[in-house]
């Protein structure tokens, strides 16, 4: 196990360095007027234009600009945003909403593909499997940018079920319409892979052990054969969470909530580069971190990795 | 060690002289897209306590489908019990509720499965497989399920036993692994334990030692089995009687040094003629011409008639030939058992 997660760390290092390369390339290389592209269309004063050169190092090589620019990340000094508002703060007053819808998102994803995923596969052909079949390749086919107004406003306008707007400190309830939509991006592949994956496991020849040896069918299945079948929905779900983020982006912006997405959201509409620099770069530890958690998870699962 | 109270709370009916185990007539069917596929077409059998039956054929003949039955682990569907009966200690499992019949299942008839590997489940340690049947079925406490487990382990000489209990399928090699299904087929002290093909998947010399230490755990608790198996060699050494299986009918039954001296069914006569032997060297081997029929369309009358050299007019009609008794607890299924027998 311990080598494992030293290997896993590794490869982690690895890949934050390129992730982060591959946004900090896209920003300043390969660009005719790096502060230009940073402001976006907008006319660059030259007193934002010496501040902005002086914060990127724009004067210095490529190279020594890319140190900077990860020192200044990795000690948590993100800098300023055009509008002159630290990015730092800006994260912080709105990740706590952001965690929270997208951890609701993921508990209601991951219950529901459960739930159906397993019954579906116990009745493959039946009824319920049809209909779920069928509403899945609905959702699949529906993106979260119609799907999330719709919702609005059905159930927070004219059914009124749930309030339309949610605030910085919204409930758990009014969470609840904007994290529903949210978990709708990844519901459907994560219900299909676990029906094939408990149908495949249903099959298995320890599954017949299992039943010879007397249990219940209910043992046998949540046991038994759910320990197997979670094996690909964990990893599925490390990647959803990059869908998640994505998603979080037309929720927030939708449902109006403050929260990171909808501050991400802001800063590419009003073309605040460095804004989006900042919390990209965050964005991508983040979703490494997840990644590498999702990993460590799986190799609780399955005991054929930790011992590799 | 055997839990008395735990015997008699199995299942209400059982009568303990009674035989211990009967099978009268099963049939077996899939029902499947293509048709429907006859696997076990008649099977009758019976087992005694102590007593070791083979059950030999080719695959596909129904072996493993009638091992599945006696256990009440077909799957349904595509697999149907149609007719027959399955007396255990006097009451028909067939006729009895899901529940108890689970109870009946480890704790009285357990199964040995042909590849350890893949019956074994590889995400929990083998301590928790073992360790499970004594707390699901006698409610045993954590610590001592974990105790009977290590317990089992050294019974089937795993070497430290203590410290392999917490070893996952895969960190065993496949005679361990074997030894590992054996303890857990044990664990709950069943009377019938039905092996298919135990030793299948092992090479020759783990082989022996785990028919070896089948056999001596078998006369120790009296238990009776169920070797299934397509091997000649296997059976000869350690069955008492043997099923000769063929498209899902016993062709021929009887005691093992009566079948391999003299043949009564033609299909008997051609397997043990298809071995490899030593004296025979350099020649080529005997293969039985054709193949197997297929379970959805087999044959009128005898099904091994189309590759039979003795077939006559009377064998290519309906009905099968019934189950002649050629010497007392013998019997083939062949009108024409004499000229086999060559008497």
């Amino acid at each position: 196990m311990f080598r494992y997660i030293v290997r896993r760390l590794l490869q982690m290092i690895l890949t934050f360095f390129g992730a982060t390369f591959v946004v900090f390339a896209l920003m300043f290389a390969n660009q005719d007027d790096p502060v230009q592209a940073l402001a976006g269309e907008k006319p660059v004063s030259a007193s934002l234009r010496e501040a902005l050169t002086e914060r990127y190092h724009l004067d210095e090589g490529l190279l020594s600009q890319y140190w900077y620019y990860m020192s200044n990340l990795l000690t948590g000094d993100l800098g300023e945003s055009i509008s002159g508002r630290e990015i730092g703060t800006l994260l912080e007053d709105s990740w706590p909403v952001t965690v929270r819808l997208s951890l609701m998102a993921l508990v209601i994803a991951a219950a529901l593909a459960l739930g159906a995923g397993v019954w579906s596969a116990i009745r493959r052909g039946s009824v319920f499997d049809n209909g779920i079949l069928a509403f899945t390749l609905l959702l699949l086919a529906l993106p979260i940018v119609v799907l999330a107004p719709v919702a609005q406003w059905i159930f927070g306008m004219e059914l009124g079920w749930f309030p339309a707007t949610a605030s910085r400190n919204a409930s758990f309830y009014a969470l609840l319409l904007p994290a529903l939509v949210l978990a709708t991006t990844v519901v459907a592949t994560q219900l299909r892979v676990t029906r094939t994956s408990v149908a495949e496991n249903l099959r298995a020849d320890y599954v017949r052990t299992a039943r010879a040896k007397g249990l219940a069918p209910r043992r046998v299945i949540w046991v038994h054969v759910l320990r197997n079948s979670l094996i690909p929905l964990v990893t599925l779900i490390g990647v959803d969470l990059g869908v998640l983020m994505s998603g979080a982006l037309v929720t927030e912006g939708v449902f109006n909530i403050p929260g990171v997405g909808s501050k991400l959201a802001q800063g590419i509409r009003t073309e605040d580069g460095p804004m989006v620099v900042g919390f990209v770069s965050v964005l991508v530890i983040v979703f490494l971190v997840m990644n590498l958690v999702v990993d460590l998870l799986y190799a609780a699962l399955d005991p054929r990795i930790r011992y590799e | 060690m055997t839990d008395i109270k735990a015997q008699l709370d199995v299942l209400p009916g059982l009568d303990p002289r009674a035989p211990l185990l009967q099978v009268n007539d099963l049939h077996v069917e899939f029902r499947t897209r293509d048709g429907v596929a006859k696997a076990v077409n008649g099977a009758s059998f019976w087992l005694n306590p102590g007593e070791t039956l083979a059950i030999l054929g080719e695959s596909g003949c129904g072996k493993s489908v009638t091992a599945q039955a006696i256990m009440g682990i077909l799957e349904t569907p595509p697999g149907h019990i149609t007719r027959g009966e399955i007396r255990y200690r006097g009451v028909d499992l067939l006729k009895v509720r899901e529940a108890e019949r689970r109870r009946v299942r480890a704790n009285r008839v357990a199964m040995i499965f042909q590849d350890a590997l893949s019956a074994l489940n590889p995400v929990y340690t083998v301590g928790f497989q073992l360790a499970e049947l004594f707390r699901v079925h006698r409610g045993a406490s954590r610590a001592d399920a974990k105790s009977r487990a290590i317990e089992l382990l050294d019974q089937v000489r795993i070497p430290a036993a203590k410290s392999r209990i917490n070893d996952y399928p895969h960190q065993f090699s496949g005679g361990m692994r074997q030894r590992v299904m054996i303890a857990m087929a044990l664990a709950l002290d069943p009377e019938v334990l039905i092996a298919d093909e135990p030793t299948t998947a092992l090479d020759v010399t783990v082989q022996a030692q785990i028919m070896g230490l089948l056999a001596e755990l078998q006369r120790q608790r009296n238990m009776g089995l169920i070797l299934i198996t397509h091997d000649m060699g296997v059976v000869a050494d350690v069955a008492d009687r043997i099923s000769v299986m063929y498209a899902g009918r016993i062709v021929e039954e009887a005691p093992v040094y009566d079948i391999y001296a003299r043949p009564a069914h033609p299909y008997t006569r051609a397997l043990l003629e298809s071995i490899p032997r030593l004296d025979l060297k350099g020649q080529q081997l005997t293969a039985i011409r054709g193949l197997p029929p297929a379970l959805t369309a087999i044959p009128a009358g005898c099904a091994f008639h189309p590759r039979c050299g003795y077939a006559k007019e009377p064998c290519r009609q309906d009905p099968a030939p019934p189950a002649y008794a050629v010497a007392p607890r013998r019997t083939a299924r062949c009108h024409f058992f004499r000229e086999v027998l060559g008497e």
